[in-house]
């Protein structure tokens, strides 16, 4: 069932769906990127909300108008212009009042949204207009959807992302280094507008297939999923849309393929799982890349002390460190060293030394400013300045069995 | 000694300076936080081909006057040209080095993109990063010495090299005025020579030089003219006229410490 799900075989309505959520995913999680590397990831949630009171409000006045008051393209058009003003609110709130952004986000967030409600409810209690299912626009719901409503998610989705390529060295800028934006004469608070418009286009976009409440996911997991495997911004931008668009795809084919299974919330479930993975086993950035370099780390240390300690003719304390040495053939359980371990410790004592004597050159700052206890010195400086050096050294060290 | 021969260079830089075509003039600049006013009614000018210093105690206004006069924050009064035509017409001529301190560090980016930054005027929204533009990013950080660290990730460079990038960005404009926010502060040695070699080498070249500059012990070998900042203008000029004593006591007060004066001309 699945795989017939994930190769399109099941039928006419799953196919716009799974193609639909594909392309929402993609422009989901490129524009995301934006907002991510601007940190305002949060002023999407309150976009996103804002949203419910224009759907509402673009029921009652096309049943006033006579229509069918559950039009999508009217729907939509609703929610963008409520959408815009909460957004406006966002940002008149944090430039010109002294609420900071998460404050007037919560706020907005939370009035438009109770607003939004208030209309719903009404609206149950009207005659006319076929109101049931406009609720299905806060959580989504792919299960009535038209041919019509497939183009228009493609089309709003597609125009969006184009929109967002063409904008994006300025978003980027902007995002990098604000005051050098200015200085070049980008008008900081335009880029901004435009970058938040383009994530209210995404939700809007989106409200049919995820609703208003989880469309947040969309924007926001897959941007941070594809940090985590690179450093580089385009490639950043376009790995998010990739995840997002993988995300809408197969979220979109396993929801077609079980009856009882919400396509919006499973999509989210499905960008999560790829975020969770990307969480624990990106190579640099990952959770289990970090605590390994950790532990590699943390050995060196303790070997190189160790090796320092048995140089010095000290005795050691941890028994961490002993129980390295001895594993690495370098010392005898009881910390007595081998003839490797007197070797290698000598070794680490030149380098302390010669380095001790480095960083007493007043020309050799820079080299200097490297010491950290770990670094072989020959990494460092030519093998001209090591003989130099090596002048300043006293008689060749014995090493104490 | 060196002082004399400043002194003389800085006459010849000086005739051809009027106000009118100077790379920067400030007219009555005011800038306030709220209702207080950190910059009070400055007026500055920088003559081509100059290198000036803007010092000043802690909380002077002098980053704000920079930022100020670039338009980055609206200054509640002032008026500034740049050659002689308002600043929005001839952005393309001024290169800005920001604090660094004013940057999120983590941000995924390479340094070679961040020089590339530098041409976005000429790369547009649209047209694609061709081999010559990364020819020239990859020129502008071996100026600063830091052409092998092209494909890091800027979180990985030291506070020093990162200074130099944001330096290589500057140059990657092709500018004729530059403005720099301490450039030097927290940097090392290597890197303080590195980019002083560069700024000299824009004066030589005609360009002019505008620096915020913490550092008294250095103004005489590194520039030519100073601008002391405390709130409002305390001195403007040559180094050997106003770099003296007494504007320094003017403008710092108490907190002139007596180890910052040496070396510093006494008032004649």
């Amino acid at each position: 069932m699945l795989w017939q799900a994930l190769t399109l075989q099941l039928g006419y309505n799953a196919t716009l769906v799974a193609i639909g959520a594909t392309l929402l995913g993609f422009a989901a999680g490129v524009t995301g990127t934006f907002l991510f590397l601007r940190r305002r990831s949060l002023v999407s949630d309150a976009i996103s909300h804002a949203t419910l009171p224009g759907v509402g409000l673009a029921f009652i006045v096309m049943v006033a108008l006579g229509g069918d008051g559950r039009n999508l393209a009217g729907l939509l058009a609703g929610s963008a212009v409520t959408a815009a003003l909460g957004l406006l609110a966002v940002q008149w709130l944090t430039r010109r009042t002294r609420l900071a952004e998460d404050s007037a986000i919560g706020a907005v967030l939370s009035v438009f949204f109770g607003f939004g409600v208030v209309l719903l409810t009404v609206i149950q209690t009207m005659e006319s207009g076929r109101q049931a299912g406009l609720d299905s626009l806060l959580l989504g719901s792919t299960a009535g959807m038209l041919r019509s409503d497939a183009l228009l998610i493609a089309a709003g989705g597609a125009l969006t992302l184009i929109l967002t390529l063409i904008l994006r060295r300025p978003m980027i800028m902007v995002a990098f280094d604000e005051d050098y934006a200015a200085a070049r004469g980008l008008n900081i608070r335009q880029v901004d507008l435009a970058t938040m418009g383009l994530v209210m286009a995404v939700t809007v976009v989106g409200l049919k297939v995820v609703g208003l409440i989880l469309i947040v996911a969309l924007l926001i997991i897959p941007p941070v999923t594809a940090r985590f495997w690179t450093d580089r911004t385009e490639r950043v931008w376009l790995l998010s849309g990739l995840i997002g668009g993988a995300s809408g795809f197969v979220g979109a084919a396993i929801s077609a393929s079980a009856p009882a299974l919400p396509t919006g919330p499973i999509i989210v479930l499905t960008g999560f799982t790829v975020f969770a993975l990307s969480l624990f086993l990106a190579p640099n950035r990952g959770v289990l890349a970090a605590v390994l370099r950790h532990i590699a780390f943390q050995r060196r240390v303790h070997l190189r002390q160790g090796l320092l300690a048995l140089a010095h003719g000290q005795p050691i304390y941890e028994r961490y460190t002993v129980r390295l040495l001895h594993r690495a053939g370098l010392s005898r359980p009881d910390g007595v060293a081998t003839e490797a371990g007197r070797a290698r410790a000598a070794k680490a004592l030149l380098d302390e030394k010669r380095w001790e004597i480095l960083r007493a050159m007043p020309d050799h700052e820079a080299a200097a400013a490297l010491y950290d206890g770990m670094r072989p010195i020959e990494t460092v400086v030519t093998r001209d300045q090591l003989a130099e050096i090596d002048t300043h050294l006293a008689a060749p060290q014995e090493v104490p069995a | 000694m060196t002082r004399i021969a400043l002194a003389s260079t800085n006459g010849q830089t000086m005739t051809g300076a009027a106000p009118e075509t100077a790379p920067m003039s400030i007219r009555g600049m005011t800038v306030s936080y709220g209702q207080k006013p950190v910059v009070f009614s400055v007026d500055a000018t920088f003559p081509e081909g100059s290198m000036t210093a803007i010092i000043g105690p802690n909380g002077a206004g002098k980053s704000t006057l920079l930022k100020a006069s670039l338009g980055i924050l609206r200054p509640l009064s002032g008026i500034v040209s740049v050659f002689g035509r308002p600043l929005n017409s001839q952005r393309h001529r001024i290169a800005y080095v920001p604090q660094r301190a004013s940057v999120d560090w983590d941000f995924p980016t390479t340094v070679l993109d961040v020089v590339l930054m530098g041409l976005s005027r000429e790369l547009g929204l649209l047209r694609l990063v061709r081999p010559r533009h990364r020819a020239r990013a990859l020129d502008c950080l071996s100026r600063v010495g830091m052409a092998e660290f092209a494909d890091r990730q800027i979180g990985q460079l030291s506070g020093g090299q990162q200074q130099r990038v944001f330096l290589a960005r500057a140059l990657a404009q092709g500018a004729d005025l530059y403005l720099l926010d301490e450039p030097f502060a927290g940097v090392d040695a290597a890197t303080e020579k590195a980019i002083i070699a560069v700024l000299k080498t824009l004066k030589a070249e005609g360009k002019t030089v505008v620096s915020v500059h913490h550092d008294l012990s250095t103004v005489t070998d590194y520039f030519d003219r100073v601008l002391i900042l405390n709130t409002s203008k305390i001195a403007e000029g040559p180094v050997a006229d106003a770099f003296t004593e007494t504007n320094l006591q003017a403008a710092y007060g108490g907190r002139l410490a007596t180890a910052q004066v040496a070396g510093i001309p006494v008032a004649g």
